[in-house]
């Protein structure tokens, strides 16, 4: 089971806090901190495997982190699941998260934060792995902007200008992102600000 | 009232600030407005509010007072409204809240809503927070979704299933017929929550297991389908067909042939494929190749099989990926109990892992090493371990140390080996070797009799440079109070007797006392030393005496007592000093004489049997008065190392009115507590 799926930038301010137990407001930022420094701590030459003891409650939960350019993705998880395999659903997540924004930094991220959830959740339901493919994931989330849309979306005001540019059918733009290279290093990631 | 402003635009007013007060008045004045805007009841911005908050939430701050609005927004007939809602209502709310229940039916109605996003919304919900009662409730209708035919619902149906079941396990058996056709889907999505399920279930319920056992052919096919697969670009990942999937199958295979012998039969074939036949150059196909091992070594397999196992786990320790020998030295540290034999054959992979640059490598490495000491490789491994330990970070000083003591008892190839690990272990990492090791240690050296001298030797040199490290000082002072005449008398078969005089050896004894390194208990050892060696040193007692004596006055309350107490010994008692040694009797005799004339020139004389050893000191005199007016006193030593009954012929000679006497007698009735 995945516990808690945090993702923060590299002075440890959160960008995305999912967590799938419920816990107190200054508890979920005390452990959002506590994990920054635990994984802040770490080498390159170090694996991305982490045992954090106690922090989340459980004896057996570990830290399974990414770290791309500027921000840390890291689920935290219990010993149910394989870790080798969450490294792989991570950068799964974080390739559909580049579908989806179209080359995604964490601006994107900032600024998104709903979208991010929406993205997550068609990943993980109640820290169980829902949906691991990713033009699935894509085409789900698609779908439900587009709902969200013909209702005015979040801003619920009239499509202004801004929208109208989002909506343009732009030349298809070749992506340097290798559809099955699920590798270590992703170079399309690299825009991360 | 002005609308309320956008998320975006709080988020960019929010990133302005440059001070944490700054941000938190921010926070606060929006928060203001948030509320007035709830307080008007307005549904055109509610969802445009909650998102604010719940941004303002991921950042720390307060939020409550928005949960009620998620439920209003979840009751909303707008896509857009729900979504938010739902989202607020898992971020904000938990079934402690009585609040939680006021969803209940919402979500009911949205479980049977003509959107299928909604409908998924409902699901995601119900999956992630509902509470036992909501479960029990609407149980029924995600019972529906699981055996619609849209993958989309059904795979959401599937896990929400897995929550209902954590909540209310009774409802299990209600899933059950659902259950049936779940593994006769073509969408990968619906089949790999499907495995989830069934995984629950079978880990929850003992009958479920037996139940779904009769799944393994069917999980076996699918698992063949895939590997054997054409490339299939949906579910390709770097040229392997849905790994995610394939890693599942192998987990709940793992559970169904665990302590089962057809199951695991069946599935032996399919185990040895995948385990030969998956590309090993990507992370994706290294997660398979580990599961499946993790699964041959649970089940009942044949042991060619498990062989093969461990040996990619051998594999596995040369990747270069460091997370991939993570997880192999996890998995054989597992399995170094019951394949013993199979993971010795990695040995030195695994030592070489020592050197690793990753510390939860070193300390997985650390631990497997000292699984696979034995009779045969002791020495060739201690080597290793000791050099571990001289160049390992401190944290794992104190329990190789502890780990090298152990398998040093347990296999030491001769005394002489043994005594030299120890003392090569307190010299390299003194300092962090436990303190209930020194007793231990002690008790280790008394046993080895043979090596006491070479022992003592050895640990003097060692603290002559350097006296800092405590349990190493312990150790010595204890040996060198102990065996200090061996030092000084230069007798060490082991190797090269050092020249050591009794000062040297006090003055080393002094040095640690007076050391502000020394810790309070390492004092005391030194002193007791100091004191043992007033028995076995000749020359020096007096040097002994002053300082034990300069101690009775010592601050510190435990020397001070030992100081105290060993000065009474010297003042007391100092006709028994030699009696520290148990083997030695201390006889008394008084002689005295009841006629009216003097015996003078009395001699006292005695022989004990050849395994004895006879000492006499001096007497108080040579003339016993008249009249029981005097006594002659007189010590004997007798050294008794085999323990036999004491017996003794004794001589009297003395000078009474004026002729020379002498009496013969034999004393064999003493009393047994004086030789046992």
């Amino acid at each position: 089971m995945i516990n808690a799926v945090l993702v923060f930038n590299n002075h440890g301010k959160p960008r995305l806090v999912r967590f799938y137990q419920h816990l107190a407001e200054e508890v979920q930022q005390q452990l959002i901190r506590e994990t920054f420094h635990l994984v802040l701590k770490r080498d390159e030459h170090i694996c991305n495997f982490l045992e954090c003891g106690s922090l989340f409650g459980g004896a057996d939960y570990k830290l399974i982190y990414r770290h791309y350019a500027t921000l840390y993705f890291v689920f935290c998880v219990d010993s149910s699941e394989s870790e080798l395999g969450i490294l792989d659903l991570i950068q799964v997540f974080v390739e559909t998260l580049d579908k989806c924004f179209e080359n995604v930094c964490e601006l994107d991220l900032i600024f998104h934060m709903d979208k991010v959830h929406y993205v997550l959740q068609e990943v993980v339901i109640g820290g169980m792995v829902l949906e691991t493919n990713m033009n699935e994931i894509v085409a789900q989330v698609e779908a439900q902007s587009k709902l969200e849309k013909a209702e005015g979306g979040l801003s619920a005001a009239p499509s202004r200008a801004v929208s109208a540019v989002k909506n343009i059918n732009l030349p298809e733009i070749p992506r340097n992102i290798n559809i099955g290279d699920i590798n270590i290093k992703v170079p399309s990631l690299s825009q991360f600000m | 009232m002005p609308a309320p402003i956008r998320l975006r635009e709080l988020i960019r007013t929010i990133r302005t600030a440059r001070t944490q007060a700054e941000e938190r008045e921010m926070i606060q004045k929006e928060c203001a407005a948030i509320r007035s805007s709830f307080r008007e009841e307005d549904n055109t911005y509610r969802c445009r509010n909650v998102a604010k908050l719940l941004y303002m939430h991921m950042l720390g701050y307060p939020a409550h007072f928005g949960q009620l609005e998620c439920l209003k927004l979840i009751a909303s007939q707008k896509f857009t409204d729900k979504r938010i809602g739902y989202l607020g209502a898992m971020l904000l709310l938990d079934e402690r809240q009585d609040v939680h229940l006021l969803m209940t039916n919402c979500i009911k109605n949205d479980l049977n809503h003509s959107t299928q996003y909604v409908q998924g919304l409902a699901l995601c919900t119900l999956g992630c927070m509902g509470s036992s009662e909501m479960c029990r409730d609407l149980a029924g209708e995600v019972e529906k979704l699981l055996k619609t035919s849209n993958s989309y619902l059904r795979k959401k149906a599937a896990l929400c299933a897995v929550h209902v079941i954590r909540k209310v396990p009774e409802l299990m058996e209600m899933f059950l017929p659902a259950t049936k056709n779940l593994l006769n889907e073509k969408n990968h999505g619906v089949l790999h929550t499907s495995v989830v399920l069934l995984t629950e279930m079978c880990e929850r319920s003992p009958d479920m297991l037996a139940h779904f056992r009769k799944l393994v052919p069917q999980l076996v096919r699918i698992l063949k389908n895939l590997i054997m697969s054409g490339y299939s670009p949906e579910h390709d990942v770097s040229g392997i067909s849905d790994p995610f999937l394939q890693v599942r199958i192998l987990r709940l295979l793992r559970i169904l042939g665990r302590n089962d012998d057809d199951s695991s039969e069946a599935m032996n074939d399919i185990l040895a494929q995948v385990a030969t036949n998956t590309e090993t150059s990507k992370n994706v196909g290294n997660a398979i190749l580990y599961e499946t091992v993790l699964t041959i070594m649970d089940i009942k397999s044949e042991s060619g099989l498990r062989v093969l196992a461990i040996n990619i786990l051998g594999r596995f320790l040369l990747n270069n990926d460091k997370n991939i020998r993570y997880v192999a030295l996890t998995s054989l540290l597992k399995t170094v109990q019951t394949d013993h034999n199979a993971v010795q054959r990695h040995r030195s992979t695994i030592v070489d892992c020592l050197k690793d640059l990753d510390v939860s490598i070193k300390r997985r490495a650390m631990e497997l090493s000292f699984a696979l000491v034995n009779g045969n490789n002791v020495r060739g491994m201690m080597k290793e371990l000791l050099y571990f330990l001289d160049s390992c970070e401190p944290e794992f000083k104190a329990d190789c140390a502890s780990g090298i003591f152990l398998a040093a008892e347990k296999y030491a190839p001769s005394k002489r080996w043994h005594i030299d690990t120890i003392m090569r272990v307190l010299t390299t990492a003194g300092s962090y070797v436990r303190d209930d090791a020194v007793p231990n240690l002690i008790q280790l050296i008394t046993n080895s009799v043979e090596m006491h001298a070479y022992t003592v030797q050895r640990l003097y040199k060692a603290i002559l440079g350097d006296y800092s490290q405590q349990p190493l000082v312990q150790v010595a002072s204890w040996c060198i109070g102990e065996y200090g005449d061996l030092l000084v008398s230069g007798q060490c078969e082991e190797e090269e007797p050092i020249q050591v005089t009794e000062d040297e050896v006090l003055d080393i004894l002094e040095s640690i006392l007076i050391s502000n390194m020394s810790a309070s208990v390492t004092r005391g050892y030194a002193l007791t030393a100091i004191m043992k060696l007033s028995t076995r040193f000749t020359c020096t007692v007096n040097r002994i005496k002053k300082v034990v004596s300069i101690y009775g006055s010592s601050i510190d309350v435990e020397l001070q007592q030992r100081a105290v107490e060993y000065n009474a010994l010297f003042k007391k008692y100092d006709h028994m000093r030699s009696n520290t040694n148990p083997s030695v009797t201390v006889i008394t005799i008084q002689a005295s004489n009841s006629t009216e004339l003097d015996m003078t020139d009395f001699v006292f004389q005695a022989a004990v049997p050849k395994t004895f050893q006879l000492q006499l000191l001096s007497p108080s005199s040579s003339v016993i008065p008249a009249f029981n007016s005097g006594t002659i006193t007189q010590v004997i030593k007798v050294l008794n190392p085999q323990k036999q009954q004491l017996r003794m012929r004794i001589k009297l000679t003395y000078n009474h009115k004026g002729s020379a006497m002498q009496d013969l007698a034999e004393v064999n009735n003493f009393p047994p507590q004086s030789w046992q």
